[in-house]
C-alpha cells in the first residue's frame, strides 16, 4: 500500500544544528494491515510517521502511495491527499480548547464543503461507538484522559480515511484505557482500515492486534520482526 | 458553488465557537470599536446634515450686506448710503436691517434682538424664539423685561413663539417693533445696523459689489456666497475639537490593529497548527482569519452607524451637547433634517472593515504556512 | 441553531434596520419640506444671514458678519476665546474682492 524507497530526512540542513532523523530507510506498509514502528525516542518514529503521512517532504528518496508517486507532488495535491487517506492521531491528544468534543470532531471535515448537518450526524454516529455520546457538548477541557482519547479517534475518522497514523497513542492512558484503545484499533482494523503507529510501549507492540513490528535505531531500520 | 457556500458557513461557524469561548475579550473588543464608529458616524451625520441644511436656507439669504467699519470695528451705517447704493445699475432693492444683541442678566443669555421690515409685531410686543422661550420659562402671554440705554426698564409682551422646528435660525430671536428696538438701544432714526441688497442679475454681483466698495470706502460687503462657504466650511475636520476626535480614533484603531499585527499568542499558533494537522489548508486559515475580522468589524460598524443616527436624528446630538454648547446660556435643540450622504456611510465602511480585516489576516500569515508536522512533536 | 445561522440572521436585522434608517431619513426629508420652508421664510423674510448655533458672543452668533477685529478684541492672541471657537474655522477668504485695492 505505501511503499518507501531510501527515505532521507535532514533537519536544519547546512546550519551546525543539522541532524539527520532518518537516514535510508526503505519500507512497505502493508494494506489492512497493523504496523508498529518500535524505538527509544530519538529513533525517527515521528519523523517517519509525519512523512508518510504527507506531512512533510523527505529530503531524499521516493514515496509511493498505491502506485503513485506522492513525494513530488505539488503542495496542494499533498494536502488533498493526506485529507482523504489519513486520519492522525497525536501523542497530545492536541484537542482545541473552548470549543465542544464534538466540534473538534468534526472539524476536519468543515474545509471540505460537506453540509454541517451531515458532518454532525457522521460525528454522533462515531461518539456513539466509541460510547462518548454523552459527552457530545461537553468543552475539550473537561474531558477525562480516555475520553478525550476517543474524540481524537473520532476525529482522525471523521474524514473516511483508509489509513489511520497513531503516534504514541498510550502515552497518557493507564493500563486499562491502554487496552481498550488496541480493542478499538482492532476493530477499525476490521472495518478494513490500515494501522500504522509508533509507540515503545508494550501494550501496543505485544498487541495480538498488531501484525508487523518494524525496529528503528537512529533512523535506521535493525531488522523487520514478526 | 453550493460547496463553496458550504465550507464558508462552516469555517465561519468554527469562528465564531473560537470567538465565544474569549467571551469577555471580544465583547470588550466589539463594544469598543462599536464606541469608535459610533463617535465618528455621529460627527459625521451631524455635520453633512447641518451643511445641507445651512446650504439649503442660506440660498434665500439677501446677495449682499452692507456693513459700515469705524476704526475696524463693525459700526451703524448711516440710513443716506441707502439711496446711494440703490442708485448702482443692477440693484433691484435696498433694505435698511436693524438688528444687534441683547444681554440678559437674568439668565445670562445673549438675544439676538430683530426688526422684521413687514411691522408683524406692534410696539410693546414681541414674538421670540423657542429658546428664548426655554430659557426664560417664558410663553405667550408672559412678559420680559428689557433694560434700555438709558437704564430704564421696560416690559414686552410675548405674542407668540416660533416652533422649535425653526429653531435652527430662530432660536435665540427676539422679534420686536421699530420704536421698541430703538427705545432699547437708542439707535437713531438716522442710521440702521446693516443694508441688505438684493440685485437683479447674481451674475453682476461682484462688480456691484466693487462698486459699492468704491462709493462707499468705510462700507465693508458680505456676499451671500461668503456665506455659504462660511458654513460650509462649519465643523470642518481642520477645528480643534474635531480633529481630536478624529485623531484620537484613528490612534485607537492603530493600537487596535498592532495589537493584532503584533503576532499570535502561542495558543492560536499551536491552534493553527493542530488545524492544519487535521487537514485544513493554508487557505482554510487565512478563510478562517478573514470571518474572524469581519464579525467583528462588521457588526461594530453596523451597530454604530445605527446607534449614531438614532444619537443625532433622534436625541440632537445629545453627547456632543458640551463641546456645542461653550459658554452660552442659549442652546438651540437641534432639530436637522436628516440629509445622509450616502458616499459617506459608504467609505466609513471601507474604512472599519477592511483594514480592520486585513490587520486580522495579516499576521497570521506566518503561522498559517507552517509545516503540519511540526505538531506532531 | 448553527452558530453561523444567528450570526447572519443579527447581521439582516442590521442591514435590515440600516435600509430602515436611510427610508426614515428620506421619509423625514419629505415631511420636513414644510419646516424648511418655515426656515427659508425667516430667511427671506428677515433677511437672515446666520445660524443660530453658538449664542456665546457676537462673533460665534454671526458666523459670516463678524468683522476681522473683534476676535481680537482683547488681545491677538484671543482668537479661540470661546470654546465654539474650537469647532469652527474662518472660512476661505475671496481674494478676489480686494484685489484692486491700492
Amino acid at each position: 500500500m505505501i511503499e518507501l524507497r531510501d527515505i532521507r530526512k535532514v533537519f536544519n540542513s547546512g546550519k551546525p544544528s543539522e541532524f539527520s532523523a532518518v537516514q535510508g530507510i526503505s519500507l512497505f506498509i502493508e494494506a489492512h494491515k497493523a504496523t508498529v514502528l518500535k524505538g527509544p525516542s530519538g529513533s525517527g518514529k515521528t519523523t517517519l510517521l509525519s512523512l508518510i503521512g504527507c506531512m512533510a517532504r523527505p529530503t531524499a528518496g521516493r514515496i509511493r502511495l498505491l502506485h503513485t508517486e506522492i513525494t513530488s507532488l505539488p503542495e496542494r495535491f499533498l494536502t488533498e491527499i493526506r485529507r482523504k487517506t489519513f486520519g492522525f492521531i497525536f501523542q497530545q491528544f492536541n484537542l482545541i480548547k473552548g470549543i465542544t468534543a464534538l466540534e473538534n470532531a468534526m472539524l476536519p471535515a468543515y474545509p471540505l464543503g460537506e453540509k454541517f448537518s451531515s458532518i454532525k450526524k457522521r460525528g454522533l454516529h462515531l461518539f456513539e461507538l466509541f460510547n462518548i455520546a454523552p459527552k457530545a457538548n461537553s468543552k475539550a477541557e473537561w474531558l477525562s484522559g480516555g475520553e478525550a482519547q476517543r474524540v481524537t479517534i473520532a476525529r482522525a475518522l471523521m474524514n473516511n480515511p483508509s489509513v489511520i497514523i497513531a503516534d504514541e497513542p498510550t502515552a497518557h492512558l493507564d493500563t486499562k484505557l491502554s487496552l481498550e484503545f488496541m480493542e478499538i484499533l482492532g476493530k477499525l482494523k476490521e472495518d478494513g482500515k490500515t494501522l500504522l503507529l509508533a509507540s515503545h510501549d508494550p501494550l501496543v507492540y505485544e498487541s495480538r492486534v498488531v501484525d508487523r513490528v518494524v525496529n528503528l535505531r537512529d533512523g535506521r531500520i535493525e531488522g523487520a520482526g514478526e | 458553488m453550493r460547496m463553496w457556500i458550504e465550507r464558508h458557513r462552516n469555517i465561519l461557524d468554527f469562528t465564531l465557537s473560537s470567538l465565544v469561548r474569549r467571551k469577555r475579550k471580544n465583547a470588550a473588543l466589539v463594544s469598543v470599536y462599536t464606541l469608535i464608529v459610533f463617535l465618528l458616524a455621529s460627527v459625521l451625520l451631524f455635520t453633512y446634515a447641518l451643511r445641507e441644511e445651512a446650504s439649503i436656507l442660506l440660498k434665500e439669504a439677501p446677495e449682499m450686506i452692507v456693513q459700515r467699519l469705524v476704526a475696524g470695528r463693525h459700526d451703524l451705517i448711516p440710513v443716506t448710503y441707502l439711496e446711494r447704493i440703490e442708485a448702482i445699475r443692477g440693484v433691484s432693492s435696498v433694505k435698511e436691517r436693524l438688528w444687534g444683541y441683547y444681554y440678559d442678566p437674568v439668565v445670562g443669555a445673549n438675544y439676538t434682538l430683530m426688526v422684521a421690515e413687514d411691522q408683524d409685531v406692534a410696539p410693546g410686543l414681541i414674538a421670540v424664539g423657542e429658546g428664548v422661550s426655554r430659557t426664560r420659562l417664558a410663553s405667550p402671554g408672559d412678559t420680559i423685561e428689557f433694560r434700555t440705554y438709558q437704564g430704564v426698564t421696560i416690559e414686552l409682551e410675548i405674542r407668540k413663539t416660533f416652533s422649535s422646528e425653526s429653531g435652527l435660525v430662530s432660536s435665540d430671536l427676539v422679534l420686536i417693533s421699530e420704536d421698541d428696538f430703538r427705545k432699547v438701544f437708542g439707535t437713531p432714526k438716522e442710521y440702521a445696523t446693516d443694508l441688505t441688497v438684493r440685485v437683479r442679475n447674481p451674475k453682476e454681483l461682484p462688480t456691484i459689489a466693487m462698486k459699492v466698495a468704491e462709493i462707499l470706502p468705510d462700507t465693508r460687503q458680505v456676499l451671500r456666497e461668503e456665506l455659504l462657504r462660511t458654513y460650509d466650511a462649519i465643523f470642518n475636520w481642520r477645528g480643534g475639537i474635531l480633529l481630536a476626535i478624529l485623531f484620537g480614533a484613528v490612534l485607537a484603531f492603530i493600537i487596535f490593529a498592532w495589537d493584532k499585527a503584533s503576532g499570535l499568542s502561542v495558543e492560536e499558533k499551536r491552534e493553527i497548527g493542530i488545524l492544519k494537522a487535521i487537514g485544513w489548508e493554508t487557505s482554510d486559515i487565512i478563510r478562517m482569519k478573514f470571518w474572524e475580522g469581519l464579525v467583528v468589524s462588521l457588526s461594530s460598524f453596523l451597530m454604530g452607524i445605527l446607534l449614531a443616527y438614532i444619537h443625532v436624528f433622534f436625541t440632537s446630538f445629545m453627547l456632543f451637547e458640551p463641546v456645542l454648547k461653550g459658554w452660552a446660556v442659549l442652546y438651540p435643540a437641534f432639530k436637522i433634517t436628516p440629509f445622509i450622504d450616502g458616499a459617506q456611510v459608504a467609505s466609513l465602511f471601507f474604512l472599519t472593515v477592511v483594514p480592520y480585516t486585513v490587520a486580522t489576516i495579516i499576521p497570521c500569515w506566518r503561522a498559517a504556512i507552517v509545516d503540519p508536522d511540526s505538531v506532531m512533536r | 441553531m448553527r452558530k453561523s445561522s444567528v450570526f447572519f440572521i443579527y447581521l439582516f436585522i442590521q442591514i435590515v434596520l440600516l435600509g430602515g434608517m436611510f427610508t426614515h431619513a428620506s421619509y423625514k426629508q419629505q415631511t420636513g419640506l414644510s419646516h424648511l420652508q418655515e426656515k427659508v421664510n425667516l430667511v427671506q423674510r428677515l433677511g437672515l444671514t446666520d445660524l443660530c448655533l453658538f449664542t456665546e458672543a457676537s462673533y460665534t452668533r454671526h458666523l459670516s458678519l463678524a468683522d476681522f477685529h473683534t476676535a481680537f478684541q482683547d488681545s491677538p492672541m484671543a482668537l479661540e476665546h470661546f470654546p465654539s471657537g474650537s469647532l469652527v474655522i474662518r472660512p476661505p477668504m475671496d481674494k478676489k474682492m480686494y484685489e484692486n485695492v491700492d
